[in-house]
């Protein structure tokens, strides 16, 4: 929970890096809530990116959630109404890492124990973004290169899955398809053909990845 | 559009879609069907695989043939995976990674 309020404050601080002030990192934290995605969407506001090509950078990117909520179906299904809602719309990375794993403690009833895991992991993100934007506003010294951060984040999560998981494929086929396609296309136009060819050599390699990933 | 008007449709666009892989598979899937085996499939590799796609997307803007080559990204992401192979510690590792790039873009290259 900690890291969502660093994470949160280094958020900020590349917003405002940008021109955007502590009011949009709220607002933003607020409404979309994804980490990573937060972190690209700077990108995207900053470089001017057409409506399409953010949504569909956006779909490519939170695409993981769907499979989130898949693996969330039947804890969350007998929670109703406005809770619910709310427990689907805060399905981070973080949140689906924690609720997923932890135990609630016996004496607590599951869902108040989700709902709040969920709820205050937001007020540490919503409230490190905040932090970070009024920050960026008084920082003495040069934030150049601060954007750092973002390929820092994704260098660090590509490691980690690196380091838990056996088989090295997928992780291959990301960074293989995706250097092709930059040198084929260039840097503004390789990430849809990049995401297609990723998504089709994927399904190509089924049978061997899945009998890899059933043992 | 204004530059207010583009950044606020932007990241409403943004809320959308990303609302929009939350809630599907509860509307999809939420009453009693299975998902099919080629999505539980995808679901399993792809994150490594986008995250792969991600660190790409970041250095794309690299140019490995003309000065700097490179060069402070190329320690930055080093320091970053050797720090976390090392220590596991999500923060440290970009943390340093990130003020380490800052220092060799603002002051040696």
């Amino acid at each position: 929970m900690a890291g969502y309020l660093v994470l949160g404050v280094g958020f900020g601080i590349l917003l405002q890096s940008k021109g955007y002030s502590f009011l949009w990192a709220g607002v933003m934290s607020l409404t979309i809530y994804a980490g990573s995605m937060q972190y690209v969407a700077v990108d995207l506001l900053s470089s001017g990116a057409a409506v399409l090509s953010a949504a569909l950078m956006t779909l490519v990117i939170n695409a993981r959630h769907l499979f989130y909520g898949l693996s969330m179906l039947e804890k969350y299904r007998d929670v109703k109404g406005i809770k619910k809602l709310y427990l689907i719309f805060s399905l981070t990375d973080e949140t689906y890492s924690l609720v997923c794993t932890a135990r609630p403690p016996e004496d607590v009833d599951p869902t108040a124990f989700y709902f709040w895991t969920s709820l205050l992991n937001q007020c540490y993100w919503v409230a490190g973004s905040v932090l970070g934007g009024l920050l960026g506003q008084v920082l003495p010294f040069d934030t150049t290169g601060v954007d750092f951060a973002m390929t820092a984040l994704f260098v660090v999560i590509f490691t980690d899955q690196w380091l838990t998981r056996k088989n090295h494929l997928p992780a291959l086929v990301g960074v293989g398809v995706s250097v092709v396609c930059l040198l084929l296309f260039g840097p503004d136009r390789f990430i849809i053909p990049a995401m297609v060819g990723i998504a089709l050599l994927l399904m190509l390699l089924r049978r061997q990845l899945e009998e890899v990933a059933e043992t | 559009m204004s530059e207010f008007a583009y950044s606020a449709v932007l990241v409403a666009v943004i809320v959308a879609v990303t609302q929009l892989t939350r809630f599907l598979p509860f509307l999809l899937f939420g009453g009693k069907k299975q998902p099919p085996k080629a999505v539980l499939y995808l679901g399993r590799v792809l994150p490594c695989a986008i995250m792969g796609m991600l660190v790409v997307y970041c250095l794309r803007n690299v140019t490995p043939l003309a000065a700097p080559y490179g060069i402070p990204e190329l320690i930055g992401v080093v320091l970053a995976v050797v720090l976390h192979v090392w220590k596991r510690n999500t923060l440290l590792s970009i943390g340093v990674s990130t003020v380490a790039y800052m220092v060799l873009v603002q002051a040696v290259f």
